[in-house]
Formats: structure tokens, sequence, C-alpha cells
């Protein structure tokens, strides 16, 4: 199953996705991560600069991957409740 | 010891900053030195002037001593377990006169609270700066109820 | 209601300092986030799912209509465009941005609010009846009391890193509209035979994981020495409360571990020893206080008659509206549980109504109810019309008061990180199944239904009389059902039924309880809670399981 790199950013608390490059708003720019990850992981966390970096499960190709948990799901499209909040790229229908 | 924490920090007394353990004392007599026992020990009859005190431990104990007691270390072994800081107000509440220290996990923000409920040294695992320190320790111009600082609380300024 | 002097002013003004420059050291990397989270914590920010969480503190829920405007100006102008009134009589904000959050607490400051201890292992934000100073039944108004606490908690030297957090409420009456019961420790302010006024003290109630009731650890303290009990109270909490296990750091686990006897000899030990210290305010401070709670001049001539003619007023007043205790005038509560809403949203644009009909009509005071409601505690009867029609005009007249569509519901898994499933979606649908028919819904009565989205049970549903708790169940969201509850002065803590259901699963088991309770009460009025109590689970268990 892929997994994808996930945080908050500490100014803003902004939900972020990793790229392969940086981060991106968006889960549709979201790149899978391989064995790296951990690494990757423990250096973010060093750095002190994005809150809560993990690795999630997910599931789709690139471009339209979408988390296995709910919780996730509803981080990455928005409150399920305020379809007029949604960040767009993951529908909140999904969740 | 590094330069910055040879200057001086705001706020009354004066305090110094002297060589490991305490990086931070807010009192005016001579750093007392010696071996500090921890609380089993001391109250096992060992010779002893300075004691620790473990989160657990209860500070009532040490009451019955404090006649030949000159520092009494307060461990923090994790900033989060507030214990110590009724360990500190209760010797004092119990009239000890001489040094607490708070000693471990100890940060600069914590630093106003504990001199409230009567910590006059510090001696955390990580050095302070002094800037931060001082800001730190000025930083309320009023409280709101007693703790064992001696600062009256609003409603006595209040009600003169 | 209380306003600050020159004093208070200037801690709070200290205390945004002192949080301003914490933040600053944080975004410089001078403290790691482990370090600073305790400290954000305990100025209200949390990071949620989407973006920091913002609680205001509003102390004993009570704030002026400048307040609540200013409330709505924060959504408008660092938010997105709403708040969420909580059970805790708070109000959060959703979308808090950490690099704003030093302008935010300026203009909150201006106003005489702010954040602090909204989180955190200390004393939270004191709460109180929404009817204080308006209810005819309660032996003086408990806010004084509470502002007390609020000054004698605040920056405690030696209570803000607790075992635990630590919530306080305090009531005036025997009718308990603030859950008591409920809390670390509960105040019932009473009036001896010789006239004097003193709290009975409850100690050790609380909801989460494990929910006990609070159990008596003085019937009698005279008000004047209530604030040194409580630091005794707290002083034993803070050195034998549990912390090897967050689950059983609570002072509930300690008073029961103990056992009342050997707490309340504790705590009375101990307060033998703080007494003597001078820890309590003086009688002039009290005096001080107290003057600020004066009742409003109510006109005696005020009209006490009220014209009902309109249908869909009349609804309103008897399903929103409570007896004063001056003739002629109302207490009126503004649902925040409208038709497809989410329970406890307001808009900032209400927000701005609201605070124009507390200035315009109720002695410029709004109320935050601990059902994620407001009040507007003095109103005229003759202006009642007026109130009900700006009301109406923004949604928040719906007359559901107590009723089934009237459902408590925390933020669950739409925001909180915390969550295991999401409450909100499960109150809509619910709500939705009755809330086109008020006469159904009135015809089913008194009926509490809380929400809560993981055990922490911010939605309160112990105290429901139907409890439902989100639980992850592999992966998917899954809801407990719980009947009994109340956070009354018939206070009763609900038990699961029975399994757990999947989303639409819970909607049609709450159905299948209502359509049994109006089959099997004894009497139109009995309630829903009264006919589970006469009847117990059993068969209300059969009517859901089959």
């Amino acid at each position: 199953m892929p997994r994808v790199l996930t945080g908050n950013r500490l100014e803003t608390g902004d939900v972020l996705w990793w790229n392969g490059s940086d981060w991106s708003p968006r889960i549709a720019d979201a790149v899978a991560i391989g064995d790296e990850g951990e690494a990757l992981v423990a250096r973010l966390v060093a750095e002190e600069r994005i809150n809560d970096p993990v690795l999630i499960d997910v599931t789709g190709e690139p471009g339209a991957f979408v988390p296995t948990t709910t919780r996730e799901r509803v981080r990455a499209s928005g409150p399920s409740v305020r379809a007029d909040l949604a960040r767009g790229s993951l529908s909140v229908e999904v969740i | 010891m590094d330069n910055q924490d040879q200057q001086a920090v705001a706020g009354a007394p004066t305090p110094a900053l002297d060589d490991a353990p305490a990086r931070l004392r807010l009192r005016d007599d001579a750093p007392f030195e010696s071996p500090i026992a921890p609380l089993a020990d001391f109250l096992a009859g060992g010779n002893f002037a300075a004691v620790r005190l473990e989160p657990g431990d209860d500070a009532r104990a040490l009451i019955p001593h404090f006649g030949r007691l000159k520092l009494i270390e307060v461990a923090f072994p994790k900033f989060r377990d507030g214990r110590g800081y009724s360990a500190a107000r209760i010797l004092r509440e119990a009239g000890f006169s001489g040094e607490i220290r708070a000693a471990g996990d100890v940060l600069v923000d914590q630093l106003g609270f504990m001199r409230r409920v009567g910590f006059d040294s510090f001696a955390p695992n990580a050095p302070l700066d002094p800037g931060t320190v001082a800001a730190t320790l000025d930083r309320f111009p009023h409280v709101y109820m007693k703790s064992s600082d001696g600062r009256p609380p609003v409603w006595a300024l209040r009600h003169g | 209601m209380y306003r600050y002097d020159q004093y208070d002013q200037a801690i709070v003004d200290a205390r945004v300092a002192e949080f301003k420059d914490q933040v600053a050291r944080r975004l410089r990397n001078e403290i790691t986030e482990d370090q600073f989270k305790p400290l954000r914590l305990m100025n209200g920010l949390y990071l949620q799912l989407h973006a920091y969480m913002l609680r205001v503190a509003i102390p004993y829920g009570t704030l002026s209509g400048t307040q609540m405007r200013m409330l709505a100006h924060i959504a408008r102008k660092y938010d997105r465009d709403y708040g969420h009134f909580t059970t805790r009589q708070n109000i959060q904000y959703n979308w808090i941005k950490l690099e704003q959050f030093a302008d935010l607490l300026d203009d909150l400051s201006k106003v005489e609010m702010h954040a602090f201890q909204t989180s955190g292992n200390c004393i939270r934000n004191i709460s109180s009846d929404q009817f204080a100073g308006a209810a005819a039944d309660e032996v003086a108004d408990p806010r004084p009391y509470a502002e007390l606490l609020r000054q004698w908690s605040t920056l405690h030297p030696e209570f803000s890193f607790l075992p635990r957090k630590f919530k306080i409420a305090v009531i005036a009456s025997d009718t308990d509209r603030a859950a008591i019961q409920l809390h670390d420790i509960g105040l019932q302010l009473r009036r001896n035979d010789a006239g004097d006024l003193g709290f009975r003290v409850y100690v050790g109630g609380g909801m989460g994981r494990t929910p006990i009731l609070g159990q008596v650890v003085r019937d009698w303290i005279p008000v004047g020495q209530f604030l040194s009990y409580s630091e005794a109270i707290l002083r034993v909490y803070n050195r034998y409360g549990r912390r090897d296990n967050i689950y059983k750091a609570r002072i509930k686990i300690l008073v029961t571990e103990l056992g009342i006897e050997e707490f309340t000899r504790q705590v009375e030990a101990e307060w033998a020893l703080l007494e003597p210290l001078g820890l309590d305010a003086p009688q002039a401070e009290y005096d001080r206080i107290i003057a600020q709670f004066a009742p409003p001049a109510f006109d005696p001539a005020a009209n006490d008659d009220l014209d009902l003619s309109d249908p869909d007023f009349r609804l309103w007043v008897e399903q929103n509206v409570h007896p004063h205790k001056a003739p002629g005038y109302a207490i009126a509560t503004i649902s925040l549980k409208p038709r497809a809403g989410i329970p406890g949203d307001a808009s900032s644009a209400q927000m701005d109504v609201i605070a124009d009909l507390a200035e315009r009509y109720a002695q410029d005071e709004i109320r935050v109810t601990h059902s994620q409601n407001l009040v507007l505690a003095h109103v005229r009867k003759s202006d009642l019309y007026a109130v009900w029609q700006a009301l109406e005009a923004v949604d928040l007249a719906t007359p559901n008061l107590d009723l089934v569509t009237d459902i408590i519901a925390c933020p669950g898994m739409d925001y909180c990180t915390l969550a295991n499933a999401r409450s909100i979606p499960i109150a809509q649908k619910i709500a939705a199944k009755f809330e086109n028919d008020i006469a159904e819904q009135r015809d089913i009565g008194e009926l509490k239904i809380k929400v809560s989205g993981c055990i922490n049970g911010c939605g309160h549903h112990h105290a429901g009389h139907i409890g439902i708790l989100g639980v992850d169940k592999k992966g998917e969201e899954a809801y407990q059902l719980l009947l009994g509850g109340s956070g009354a002065e018939d206070a009763s803590l609900a038990k699961i039924l029975g399994p757990g259901f999947d989303e639409n699963g819970i909607v049609a088991a709450v159905d299948r309880l209502i359509a049994f309770y109006r089959s099997a009460r004894a009497a139109p009025d009995e309630r829903f809670l009264d006919t589970y109590r006469r009847l117990g689970p059993a068969p209300f268990k059969a009517a859901v399981y089959g």
C-alpha cells in the first residue's frame, strides 16, 4: 500500500503533503514515499518546523491518492459538514 | 561557565549566577555546595546539610530537621510534573528559610511560578538565556493570589 | 457584570505579552514543540485536524454585547466567519494561524477577554448557571463567587502543572443547570437558617473514560473561606493525583481510590494548615465584586402581560422562554440548533445581531449555556416579540429548547484530532427526522441527546437521556448507544444499552427508542428519562435490538 507524508505547518497550522521536494496544500500533489520515509520524518521532527509529520497509508494512484482512514480523509478534504470550506483537492464526498 | 551566564539578571533581590549546579540564584548568601542526600539517606541519620526531594517524597518529612538543613533540592524529572511546586510551598509555609533549588527539567517559562512558590535557586538541565530569564521574572506587575513570595494579591492592593 | 479594573487589565496585558514572547521564541526555534505545546495549550491554542483551534474563555458564560461583537470580529478577521459555542460555555475558532495569534490576543484584550487556561493541566474556565441573576429559585447570584474563583485560579503558581485538567462549576439553586456533579469541584451556594451564605462542596465528578458523580466533601463551607478550602482540595490533588496514567489522572480517580472519607480527612488536614495563612479575599473584595453583579434596575411598572396571538411567536415563547424573578421580565434562550445546522455554531453576522439585541433589549448581557445555546437573561416581556422577530430573521428562533432536535454535539472528527468518529453528522441526521414537525417534537417532550466523538466526552454523552459515543472500529466510524444519563439535579450516568452501530444504524436506533418511549410512557408528560427510569433498560433494549 502506498504511503504519503503529511504534517501541519508551524506558522499557520495548514495541512500539507510532501510532493517530493517541498510541501503542498493539496493531497493531489503528494508523492508516494518509499523506504526513505522514516529518515525523512526523523529529519523533519528534528527541524521543528512541521508539526506532527507522519506517514499515512493511501490507496489509488499518484494525483488521486485517497487516505485509508476517515480521519486522514477529513484532513485532506475539509470538514464533511462544511462543503463550502472544502480544500478542493479531495472531494468531501469521499469521507 | 559560558559568558552569557555571568551577566546579572534583573529583579530583586539582586540575583547571582553561579557555577553549576545552580545556574541561577535569587539569594544573597554564598552558594552552599555539598553532597545532596536522597531523602531516605537523610532521614536515616547521615550527616547532611542538603537533601533532595523526588516528586513523590513528602516535603513535610523534613520539617523536624530544618535546623540542620541549608539546601533542599526539589527534583523535576519532567517539567510537566508539578508536585514540586507544592513541595516548595509547603516548606516555606512551615518556615524553612534556607535555599530551595529546582533541579532538572526546569524551563525558563516556569521560573515565575517557581519563584512565587518559594524556589530561590535553579539548576536546570539546559542553560538559561539571561534576557529571557529577566523578562520572565519581571513579567507580571500584579498577582491575584497569595503564595510564598510575600507579594500582595490584588485584593490587598484594591483594599489597602 | 464584572468589569476589569487596572489590576485585571494589567495582568491580562502582561499575559498577552508573555505569550507573544513565547510564540516568537517558538517561531525562532528557541524552544521545541514539545516545550511550546503546554504553553500554547494554557493559552487555549490547540493544533487540530485542519489548523490551530483557539478556545476563548467566557468566564461563567457571561458576556456583553461589546464582547460578542468582538467575537464576531475575530471570526471575520482571523477565522472563516464563524465560531463554535462549547459545552464549557466558551467559544472555539477552527482556522486560526499561529503567526496571527498575537494580534488576535490584542484584539480580545481590548474587550477584557482572553484565552488563558482554556486548556492544559490547570484550573479551567469556571462555569455557572446560565440563568444566574434572573432565576427565581437562586439564593443569590452565583457569579460573584465564580469571579472570585476566576481570579484566584488565574496564573496560580502552585496549580498550573496539575496531573490533569480541573473544572469547577458554581450554582445557587436546587435546580442544577450547570451539571455540578459532573465537575472536579461542584459548588452549590446555599443559605443557612441564620441567613448566612455557604457552599455545599462536591468533588470528584466527571465524564470521560471513567464517568463518576461527584460526592460531598463538605456540606457547608462559609463563603468567606471557600477559596482557601478550594486551595486545600487542589493541593491534595496536586500532590497525590495519579501521574502514571493519563486516563487515571483526574481527581475523580484519586477520590475513588482513597474513598471519600479518607480524601475528606486529607483535605481537612490541609485546610487546617492553609486557612490561617490568610489566603481568602477580604469582605471588601467580596463586596466590590458583588456590587458589579447588582441586578439591573428592573422597571416595577413593566407590563407582565404577553400578546401570544401570533402562533409562531407563541410556540417560541412556550418552548424557549423561562420565567424571570422580576415581574414583567422573561429569560429568552436563543437556540443554536437550527434546521440542518451545526450544534453551537454561529456566524459573525448572527453574533452581531445577538450583540445588538443584548444591548437594546437585555441589559447588555448574553449567557452561553452548556447545552450550546445562548441566553438573553433580562428581557422585558413587552420586548419579546421584537426580539423574536429579529432572531427569526437570522435563523436563531428555532423553538426547540430541550427537545429532540436540541442536540449537543462536540466538533468530532470533522475538526478534532482526538476524535474517533464524527459527531455533527449524527446530530444532523437525527434532527432531520424531526425538525420539520415541531408538534411531534413537543409531543415527544424533553429529550436530551448528547453526542461525543471520543471517550473524552466533550459532547457529554454520559449525561444524555440518550448518549451517543463515537468509537473507532477497525478504522471505521462506529457508535455506542447509552441511555439514562442526566446532568441536572437528578444527576445520573448513562449506561451502554447494547452493541454499537454504524452511522445509519445509530440514527435508526434512536428512532426506534423514541417510538418505543411514546408507546410505553405512563402519561403524556412523562419524560423519556422518567420512562426509562421506571421501566429499566430491558424493554428499550428489546425495542432497539429486537
